[in-house]
């Protein structure tokens, strides 16, 4: 070799400023009238819908559809909006290849279902851009609930808590509101601060007091917040990340990705993020694609995802492992990390093949880990848990008296904006029953 | 490829294919009619003629539309009336037409007031120019039709006997009358075209309507200056109503001899298929070309030729082939039994067929079945209507199929040959016996 490789090779700049902002431009944009009234006609106005039953929410989607082929825009906003509060946000980040798109029964006969998705934000996208409020509250129940975290599952619990008259605080942990809507998700996939606009149109709807930089510390403040609330809600997901539990984890160079995708979502100027020049990504769900595909995108050299299992047993969508394969990523199943390699900083990464005796061994400037987050539930033990997070009922209900959960946090989270949404919703309305008897 | 030969005779007039431009904008001077020729049309209706001083037309909107939700044209209205230019620049541009194309149908298309003298005096100036023939426009409902020419005529049958006389009189090439739709049986305008002399009838004109209002203004749509009139519709949404029209012609006893130049939302071969089978012997094409220009004449030939071809078939024995099938409720077969039957591999499970028979028909489609989500036909409810075979969006995966031995399950009567028909059946007070 020529010249000496500079190591670690972590810079920021690697690719201009114009080149990095269209890398991170909207990665499904709108649809234009045209195109959205084509759609449209194509959706068969099922009966007892299949992607009705697939929307974790419930959104009455061909009666959505139906509204945008007669332009009523704002009648299928509220369809859409009276079902999943976060139907903006949720257009643009869900896995509908895996939900409501999956289920379209134009899959069974051409292969290509009606762009659910893509209809959505059509329909939501005026409603946010002229802050049309379509929801009233109902007179007021002089009741308080306390909200505990300022995500999807806090904010959709919230905003139904004040539809239906009841007066809300939310505790939020960071310092802006949105949680993994604001601080998680690909950069492309929400452009132009789109999680504040959603959050300033569901606090809009007044109720709702917001306390930022408020995490809840311990069992005693959940306490008390149960003494002085007449219900409390924890949407407070999963702010630890996942160990690997393997030699050199401690070195520099090695990251947790959900804190880099944070940095990254936070950037005014992403060209002056530092980026390593061979990064290696440790996982198999969106976070781990999330993070591979923007450090490409910000002009890593190379980018390798390794995951332990095979392609099937992802939690990212073919969707998504497609659109890291097509971003430039290499992706690697069936290898487990066995130690990170270097000295004062990561120098590389060995992994065992499955079911051989043979190691891959990857050059690495930075390494993300992307292997799942956990709740750091050890403060709050006074509630039932299962495999470190809360147990619910059928209506977010936890084993506490008082106290209802959703989102990631709780058993059977599936790290989707939509489900926490659903878990905010239904809490919401079990609240409401329980205050109302009271 | 040998495709089959569509050279028509129709009236003694012959044109390369029975496609012909009907009397209306697109054949308002030469320039257009020519540009047609140039495509490939058998044949043009010249826009309709007056009398000298021309009419005037309005100079705001003249057509509005009725648009699938990819903005595909189904229907036309319009309002404009017959040519506004000077008798004697279209006589002199119909001269110049003939004589560049001999061997196209070239058609005069003419309105006259309810006077004898003014068939008189235009007609043969007209006939001079070498056309074809006449076209009497008794059709066009709207403004013409006010001041007692156009539909006000083709609305009265005495009036329409007594101009086709007039018409006959002063011409010695054939006359073709224009019927309107605006009535409520097409035969006696028919049969008085017939009694009048006419060579044939073609039709149908456009009908009355008004396409929609305007949401913001809450006026009618469109408007000029403020006000709006009905005009004619026309295009996809008419065929079945043109159809009928045509149909109820060539099967009535008082008028079958009647030769029938069909019009009426023709916009691919298949639909000139359905008026030569129901009794048309040449067609006329407006709206069509209107939307996407001359150029569809490509189509409509070759798929003629190649649907001809493979029914291995002349244009003449396609011609009223399908009249015999037509026939009055009261004769069909009571005892004849249908049920729908759904393809389960071709279902996609969309559920509108159960949804349309559940809520608006007879209950006779399934949405579960052993908890699983499954359309399946219920016999014992199914009365055989094709609603579920209109509504589903997938060619081919319900189809009607016969009962020809057992019992209807949903009856449990025997299944017959026998022929039983409204006029012998025993709830009709007023049936035949014996």
């Amino acid at each position: 070799m020529a010249t000496q490789k500079p190591s670690p090779d972590i810079r920021s700049s690697r690719l201009g400023k114009s080149e990095i902002d269209r890398n991170f431009s909207d990665l499904h944009p709108p649809l234009s009238r045209p195109e959205a009234l084509i759609e449209a006609d194509r959706c068969y106005f099922c009966y007892d819908a299949p992607c009705i039953t697939a929307c974790p929410t419930g959104i009455d989607i061909p009666g959505f559809i139906q509204k945008i082929r007669s332009d009523n825009i704002q009648g299928s906003a509220h369809t859409i909006l009276s079902e999943n509060i976060m139907g903006g946000m949720c257009a643009r980040v869900c896995p509908t290849e895996v939900l409501c798109e999956e289920a379209c029964v134009r899959n069974l006969h051409e292969d290509k279902p009606v762009e659910i998705g893509l209809l959505q934000r059509y329909a939501t996208d005026p409603i946010f851009e002229q802050n049309n409020q379509l929801f009233e509250r109902a007179a007021s129940t002089g009741k308080k609930v306390a909200v505990v975290g300022g995500g999807p599952a806090g904010l959709s619990c919230a905003h139904r808590l004040a539809v239906l008259g009841h007066d809300v605080v939310v505790f939020n942990r960071d310092s802006k509101p949105g949680g993994l809507n604001e601080y998680g998700i690909a950069a492309y996939k929400t452009i132009n601060d789109f999680a504040q606009t959603e959050v300033d149109y569901i606090l809009s709807i007044g109720g709702i007091e917001l306390r930022n930089n408020s995490p809840l510390a311990s069992a005693a403040e959940l306490s008390d917040l149960c003494e002085e609330y007449d219900a409390v809600f924890l949407g407070v997901g999963l702010a630890l990340s996942n160990s690997l539990g393997i030699e050199g984890e401690d070195m520099t160079g090695v990251l947790n990705a959900i804190e880099y995708i944070a940095d990254l979502r936070q950037a005014e100027d992403k060209s002056k993020l530092p980026v390593g020049r061979n990064v290696v990504v440790i996982g198999g769900g969106m976070t781990a694609i999330d993070v591979a595909v923007q450090s490409k995108r910000l002009g890593a050299e190379q980018v390798h995802l390794v995951y332990r299992r095979g392609p099937e047993q992802m939690s990212a969508s073919v969707f998504e492992q497609t659109l890291a394969r097509t971003s430039g990523v290499a992706i690697h199943h069936w290898a487990s990390p066995e130690r990170i390699i270097g000295g004062d900083h990561v120098t590389g990464v060995e992994f065992r093949v499955e079911s051989s005796d043979d190691r891959l061994h990857l050059e690495a400037d930075i390494v993300f880990k992307a292997i799942g987050q956990n709740m750091n539930g050890d403060g709050l033990i006074s509630i039932a848990l299962e495999s470190g997070r809360f147990v619910v009922d059928e209506n977010q209900k936890t084993s506490m008296d008082k106290v209802w959960a959703g989102g990631d946090c709780v058993v059977g989270g599936d790290d989707l904006t939509v489900s926490a949404v659903q878990h905010g919703k239904i809490a919401a309305i079990d609240i409401d029953r329980h205050l109302r008897k009271a | 490829m040998i495709m089959a030969d569509l050279k028509t005779e129709f009236l003694g007039i012959s044109s390369p294919n029975p496609f012909w431009l009907a009397s209306a904008p697109p054949t308002d001077k030469a320039y257009n009619v020519n540009r047609a020729f140039e495509a490939g049309w058998g044949g043009a209706i010249w826009k309709t003629l007056g009398e000298d001083p021309h009419i005037v037309n309005v100079s705001g909107p003249r057509y509005s539309t009725l648009f699938s939700n990819d903005r595909r044209v189904i229907g036309f209205n319009n309002i404009e009336l017959i040519t506004d230019r000077p008798l004697q620049t279209n006589l002199d541009e119909l001269r110049q037409i003939k004589k560049d194309w001999p061997d196209r149908a070239l058609v005069a298309s003419i309105m006259l007031p309810m006077d004898e003298a003014s068939w008189a005096k235009y007609v043969p100036m007209i006939e001079d120019t070498g056309v074809d023939g006449f076209e009497l426009n008794f059709g066009c409902p709207h403004g013409m039709s006010e001041r007692g020419m156009g539909a006000a005529v083709g609305q009265v049958p005495e009036y329409i006997q007594m101009a086709t006389e007039w018409a006959k009189q002063a011409a010695s090439v054939p006359v073709i009358v224009k019927l309107t739709p605006n009535i409520a049986d097409i035969l006696p305008p028919a049969k008085a075209a017939q009694d009048g002399g006419a060579d044939a009838v073609s039709l149908i004109n456009t009908i009355n309507s008004i396409m929609r209002v305007d949401y913001d203004s809450l006026t009618m749509y469109p408007t000029t200056d403020g006000m709006g009139t009905h005009g004619g519709y026309c295009g996809e949404a008419v065929k079945p109503i043109a159809l009928n029209m045509v149909a109820e012609i060539a099967r009535s006893d008082a008028t079958r001899a009647l030769p029938i130049s069909g019009i009426g939302g023709i916009t691919n071969w298949r639909d000139a298929v359905d008026f030569f089978a129901l009794g048309a012997r040449n067609v006329q094409v407006c709206t069509a070309a209107m939307v996407y220009g001359f150029k569809i004449i490509d189509d409509l030939v070759d798929g003629l030729s190649t649907f001809l071809d493979q029914k291995q078939m002349t244009l003449d024995q396609l011609v009223g082939k399908a009249v015999p099938s037509v026939t009055d409720w009261q004769h069909l077969n009571l005892n004849y039994i249908e049920k729908a039957v759904i393809d389960q591999d071709l279902c996609i499970k969309c559920g509108r067929c159960h949804i349309a028979c559940e809520d608006t028909a007879h209950q006779a489609i399934t949405n579960m079945v052993d908890g699983e989500r499954r359309f399946e036909v219920i016999d014992e409810e199914c009365v055989g209507c094709n609603l579920c075979v209109s509504v589903c969006p997938v060619d081919g995966c319900i189809s009607m199929q016969q009962l020809t031995t057992g019992t209807d399950p949903r009856t449990g009567e025997p299944i017959t040959d026998e022929k039983l028909q409204w006029t012998g059946h025993p709830n009709n007070p007023m049936r035949k016996t014996g």
